[in-house]
């Protein structure tokens, strides 16, 4: 458990001055961005059809999710996975990480774990600054509607269910890039099973939910489509959210066999 | 096992493939020695540190580090060891400093000495520069302030003086004699060049395609680098009572077999007639050929 803790801590201090540390928070920071700031120079626009809060939340959110869930995240995951690999590809310290006293199996975990961690951060901000860039633009603009209705609950699911349904394309770019050191190789399978994710997914083929990379897309399809329903009774645990989550428990593993199986040169 | 050697190995082999590797190698370093690991390019040094290390695998019951074996000891021999293994593994984005910080945080240690460290290899002054912008030689110390941070009883330093300046080097050689004299270390250091390693070293292995061709004190290496004459005769100890006289250095006695140091040709058929005068028959008499003798020359050339 301490060597997890010190491998984790040093994974943080490693890669805080990297990229795909940074996307995390600038990517959520931008995209919300961008969409209030749209929301405020357009709200007349907005205000013409009168949404009612719950509505206004939908569209408001569903900008920043569209564009997040759909092409932003497969490639942030892609990248992320790659550059939390690459940092020791690239220097060559995959022999010095593992001649440290510290359990093999741990120092693994807290690379995969740092990636997920990541991934939540990213994800953790989208909903925070939705949430919060909402309600700074009813103080901007009284005649919107975000008053009337609390997103919360209905955020906070939507972004779960998102996270757990990127697990299984993390998992799979995070054993591309633990594999191969080099950038094409994960990108190009990464960038294929993305396309195809999204053409399986929107398409509605049968067994688009096996294939990982679709499942962020069917993941807020299928919420989107409860969600006319009854909005906050969508259920979190579908199908393709398994299959992600079993995706990312049975990698993680496999991943770690590949790893100790493999010798350090 | 034997607890007085820091490491040792018992018959170890390893292969890449088809291709073997490291052949049947017997290491044995002693406590508080200074090893010179020493072989030509491809020798195997580099994949028998990395064995060491736990980073290639090997078999049980062949390595052992402090008397435990190592790979069901991994960590607890680990804990006791510090290494620079080929180029130093820094992180390039890092500074000098940020890559002493983050092996503090992986060993758990305080970040004092970081600073000690920078200072001890020269660093101070560009302890904030990004060491993806160090020279060659910046880097290399920085690889060896990596490895003694954790203070670790057994260092491996593989070519640990590659790419320095000569003020490096002798840096380095006196921090290595300080650390093993001083503070009881066990320095096992691989190198190319005898000559690079003969004035700090106290013990030395000979490695070649894998195999070691000897081990053993650097006295010891010395007295095998010189030429010996054998002289085969009839009565050995009749031989050695004459060849003692003329103050001829005897190194060796066996049924039939005198060996004495090579001096000179003249010396030798000197030998020959003083042995055959006195009524000793000589078989033979030649200077050996010594498997060694190449593989010597080549560590043992300056350039
Ligand atoms: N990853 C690898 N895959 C296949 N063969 C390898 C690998 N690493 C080393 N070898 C082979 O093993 C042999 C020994 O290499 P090693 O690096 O141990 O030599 P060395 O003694 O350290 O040489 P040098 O003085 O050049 O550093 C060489 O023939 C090399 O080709
Ligand atoms: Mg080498």
């Amino acid at each position: 458990m301490r060597s997890f803790y010190i491998s984790f801590v040093s994974e943080f201090y490693k890669s805080r001055k990297t990229l795909a540390f940074w996307a995390a928070i600038v990517l959520p920071l931008i995209i919300c961005g961008l969409i209030a700031l749209g929301y405020y120079y357009d709200s007349a626009k907005v205000l013409k059809y009168n949404y009612p809060g719950m509505i206004l939340w939908f569209k408001y959110s569903g900008a920043a999710l569209g564009v997040m869930g759909m092409l932003i995240l497969p490639f942030y995951v892609m990248f992320m996975a790659f550059s939390v690999n690459n940092i020791e590809h690239k220097n060559d310290t995959w022999k010095t990480l593992f001649s440290q006293p510290l359990n093999k199996f741990s120092i693994y975990a807290a690379k995969y774990a740092y990636a997920v961690a990541l991934l939540f951060i990213c994800l953790f901000l989208f909903a925070l600054l939705t949430y919060s860039t909402g309600y700074l633009l009813q103080m901007l603009v009284p005649k919107f509607t975000f008053n009337d209705y609390n997103p919360a609950i209905i955020l906070s699911k939507l972004y779960g269910k998102l996270f757990l349904a990127s697990l299984g394309i993390l998992s799979v770019q995070f054993i591309l890039s633990l594999i191969w050191s080099d950038f094409l190789k994960p990108m190009g399978i990464g960038f294929v099973g993305t396309i195809m994710g999204m053409i399986t997914g929107s398409v509605g083929w049968k067994y688009a939910y096996l294939i990982p990379y679709s499942d962020p897309t069917l993941a807020l399809g299928s919420s989107a489509a409860a969600k006319k329903a009854n909005p906050e009774s969508f259920a979190v645990f579908t199908q393709e959210v398994w299959v992600s989550i079993a995706y990312g428990v049975i990698l993680f593993i496999v991943g770690y066999f590949i790893l100790t199986k493999r010798n350090i040169k | 096992m034997n607890t007085s050697f820091a490491i040792e190995t018992v018959g170890l082999n390893y292969r890449f493939g088809s291709q073997t590797v490291v052949k049947d190698l017997s290491l044995q370093v002693p406590k508080g020695s200074i090893y010179g690991f020493l072989g030509p390019n491809g020798a195997g040094k580099t994949t028998t540190i990395k064995i060491l290390l736990n980073l290639l695998q090997s078999s049980s019951d062949k390595v052992f580090i402090f008397g435990k074996e190592l790979n069901s000891n991994r960590t607890a021999c680990l804990k006791q060891m510090g290494s620079l293994v080929e180029q130093p593994a820094i992180y390039a984005h890092l500074t000098g400093k940020e890559n002493l910080i983050n092996r503090c945080i992986l060993l758990g240690i305080n970040q004092r000495k970081v600073a000690e460290m920078l200072a001890l290899v020269g660093l101070t002054s560009a302890a904030n520069k990004k060491a993806g912008k160090y020279s060659l030689g910046m880097k290399q110390r920085l690889g060896i302030a990596l490895a003694l941070i954790a203070d670790p009883e057994l260092l491996l330093l593989d070519e640990p003086t590659n790419g320095l300046d000569p003020n490096g080097i002798i840096e380095i050689r006196n921090l290595m004699i300080e650390l093993a004299g001083k503070h009881g270390k066990t320095i096992l250091v691989s190198s190319h060049l005898l000559a690079e390693i003969e004035r700090t070293a106290t013990h030395v292995g000979i490695i070649n395609k894998g195999e070691l061709l000897f081990q053993g004190k650097i006295n010891e290496l010395h007295d095998l680098s010189k030429p010996v004459i054998k002289i085969e005769v009839d009565d050995s100890a009749a031989a050695l009572n004459i060849l003692s006289t003329t103050g001829a250095e005897i190194i060796d006695m066996d049924e039939g077999l005198v060996k004495i140091a090579y001096t000179g040709k003249a010396e030798m058929g000197k030998y020959n007639s003083l042995l055959v005068n006195n009524g000793v028959t000589v078989y033979a008499i030649y200077t050996e050929k010594k498997d060694l003798e190449h593989l010597f020359l080549d560590i043992t050339s300056k350039n």
